[in-house]
C-alpha cells in the first residue's frame, strides 16, 4: 500500500461529502443526488464516479472485485483493482462470492448477490430523460412531478417503428414505485437482477456529478406496456466455453470467414462453471 | 480541557459511516457503532461519532436544548468538525437530539424541495434503548417484508409523525436512531405502523 496517498486516495473532506450524498441517495431510492465530483487520476468515462463511490465506502476489511462488461481481466477492471490495491491496500478478488464490494461497468454478475455485498455501478449518463429532454432544469422538474409520460412515448415509438421495444441497454426502470432511473448501460438482461436484490446498489456518475442508489429488497420495475411486457434477451446457443444457458453471452469473431463463438460475458461465472464441471 | 476526537480519523470515520449506511439501507436492522470517544456530557459517544464522521464546514448543525445547554458540547463539535451551529432547525443539515422524549416535531426540520429532496435534515436521536421487537412496524425499501423496532423513549407524536413524514415522500426527514453501541436507520422511504 502506498503511503503517499490518504487511504483510498480521496481526502477525508471529499469522502464525507460523498458519504452524505450516499445517505440521501439511499433514503430517496432512484433520486439522483448532486455531488461535488472530483477530478480523478483517470479520464471521464473510465469510471470516475464509481471509483469515488468505492473510495468513500471502502474499509480495510473489504474485499474488492472490479468488472468491466462482466470481465475481471480487461484494462478498466485491472487498472481500478490495482488502483485500490495500491492506495487502500485492500484485498482484491475475481470471485463474486468472496467480494464485499463489487465495482462494475455495465454488468451485474450472474452469481446471485447476497446481503452484505455492495454493488457500485459506473454510470456515464445518469439522467434517463436526458436524450428526450436536454435541459437539466426541465428533467429535474419532471422527476419532481413524477412526469414520466415522455419516457413511455419513447418506448411506444420503439414499438410503432420496430414492432417491439427496441431499447436493449440502459433500459429505464421505476424504483420503489416513484423515480424512473437509468440502470447504467447494463444490458436489459440484467434488469430483473436489480429487483428485490439482497445487495445494496450504489451508482456514481463522475462527469455528470450524480449519485443514486437502490437499497436492498427494493422493487425495481422495468417500464413496459400491458400488451408489450418487458422481456430480456435470450440466446439460442449455450456458452462455447462452459456450456451455460441463461448467462449473458458476448459474440467473439474468430476469423475473417464468418466464424464466431458466443461466450459468457461474466468471466468469473464462466470459470467457476468450468472448474465445477472438471 | 477539550476531549479528543477519533483515535484513527480515517478508519473510525469509515466504520461509523458504513454502520450508518447499512442501517439506513436496511431499516429495522441494528448495527454496531464501536467508538472510543468520550465526549463531554450530555453528548453521547454515538451522537459524537456520527457528528465527527459526517459533519463539517458544509453542514449546518442544530443541537437540541439539552446539548445547547452545555458550552463544552458546542466547543467540542466546533473544534472537531468545524460545522457551523444553527438555532434554526429548518436550516440544519444534521440535527442532534439528546432528549428524544422532547424531540421537536419532524415538520420543524428541513424537508427538502420537490426538485431537491436531498436538501432535508438528517435527524440523529439518542435513545435509552433500541432493540428488534414490538414497537414500530416498518415496511419499505430495504426491509424484507416487515421489520419491528422497539425504542425507548418514544419521541412525542411518534409513530403518527413518522407516518406523516413518509406521506410527504420524496420530501421529509431521515432519522438515525442511536442507543449505547448501536444505530438503526429510519429513512423517509419507510412506512411505519404501530
Amino acid at each position: 500500500m502506498s503511503e503517499a496517498y490518504n487511504f483510498a486516495y480521496l481526502d477525508e473532506g471529499t469522502k464525507r461529502m460523498i458519504r452524505r450524498a450516499l445517505l440521501k441517495a439511499v433514503a430517496v431510492p432512484g433520486y439522483q443526488v448532486p455531488f461535488a465530483s472530483r477530478e480523478m487520476p483517470m479520464p471521464y468515462g473510465w469510471g470516475t464516479g464509481g471509483v469515488q463511490v468505492t473510495a468513500a465506502i471502502l474499509g480495510r476489511s473489504d474485499v474488492l472485485k472490479v468488472i468491466d462488461q462482466g470481465a475481471d481481466d480487461t484494462t478498466n477492471a485491472v487498472s481500478i483493482r490495482r488502483f485500490f490495491a495500491k492506495t487502500a491496500g485492500v484485498a482484491t478478488t475475481t470471485r463474486t462470492t468472496e467480494a464485499s464490494v463489487i465495482q462494475t461497468r455495465h454488468r451485474i454478475p450472474e452469481t446471485p448477490l447476497h446481503e452484505g455485498q455492495t454493488l457500485v455501478y459506473q454510470v456515464p449518463i445518469p439522467e434517463p430523460l436526458r436524450f428526450l429532454e436536454p435541459r437539466e432544469t426541465e428533467t429535474r422538474q419532471m422527476h419532481a412531478l413524477a412526469e414520466y409520460g415522455l419516457m413511455h412515448v419513447k418506448l411506444y415509438e420503439d414499438i410503432s417503428r420496430h414492432g417491439h421495444i427496441a431499447t436493449t441497454y440502459a433500459y429505464p426502470v421505476e424504483v420503489a414505485g416513484r423515480y424512473v432511473m437509468d440502470p447504467s448501460p447494463t444490458p436489459k438482461f440484467d434488469n430483473p437482477k436489480m429487483d428485490d436484490c439482497p445487495a445494496l446498489q450504489l451508482f456514481g456518475a463522475g462527469r455528470e456529478r450524480r449519485i443514486y442508489a437502490v437499497p436492498p429488497y427494493t422493487t425495481v420495475r422495468s417500464l413496459d406496456f400491458e400488451d408489450h411486457p418487458f422481456r430480456v434477451q435470450t440466446f439460442t446457443e449455450p456458452c462455447a466455453l462452459c456450456a451455460a444457458r441463461g448467462h449473458y453471452l458476448d459474440e467473439v469473431v474468430t476469423d475473417d470467414a464468418g466464424g464466431r463463438m458466443y461466450i459468457c460475458s461474466d468471466t468469473d461465472a464462466c470459470e467457476t462453471r468450468r472448474e465445477d464441471v472438471r | 480541557m477539550l476531549r479528543p476526537g477519533f483515535r484513527d480519523p480515517v478508519h473510525d470515520a469509515q466504520g461509523v459511516f458504513r454502520a450508518v449506511l447499512d442501517a439506513l439501507a436496511r431499516p429495522g436492522t441494528i448495527h454496531a457503532i464501536s467508538t472510543h470517544l468520550d465526549p463531554p456530557e450530555p453528548l453521547t459517544p454515538e451522537l459524537a461519532a456520527i457528528a465527527l464522521a459526517l459533519t463539517d464546514g458544509d453542514t449546518p448543525v442544530w443541537l437540541d436544548p439539552a446539548l445547547t445547554a452545555s458550552p463544552e458540547v458546542a466547543a467540542y463539535l466546533r473544534f472537531h468538525t468545524g460545522a457551523p451551529l444553527t438555532d434554526d432547525p429548518a436550516r440544519a443539515a444534521f440535527a442532534f437530539v439528546r432528549e428524544a422524549g422532547r424531540c421537536p416535531p419532524l415538520a420543524a426540520f428541513a424537508q427538502g424541495s420537490p426538485a431537491y429532496p436531498d436538501g432535508s435534515t438528517t435527524l440523529v436521536l439518542a435513545l435509552d434503548s433500541l432493540d428488534v421487537g414490538a414497537g414500530l412496524r416498518l415496511t419499505g425499501p430495504g426491509s424484507r417484508g416487515t421489520a419491528d423496532l422497539a425504542l425507548a423513549p418514544m419521541p412525542p407524536g411518534w409513530p403518527g409523525a413518522l407516518r406523516e413524514n413518509h406521506a410527504g415522500f420524496p420530501l421529509g426527514v431521515d432519522g438515525l436512531l442511536t442507543a449505547p453501541g448501536r444505530v438503526a436507520g429510519l429513512p423517509r422511504s419507510t412506512a411505519v405502523e404501530g
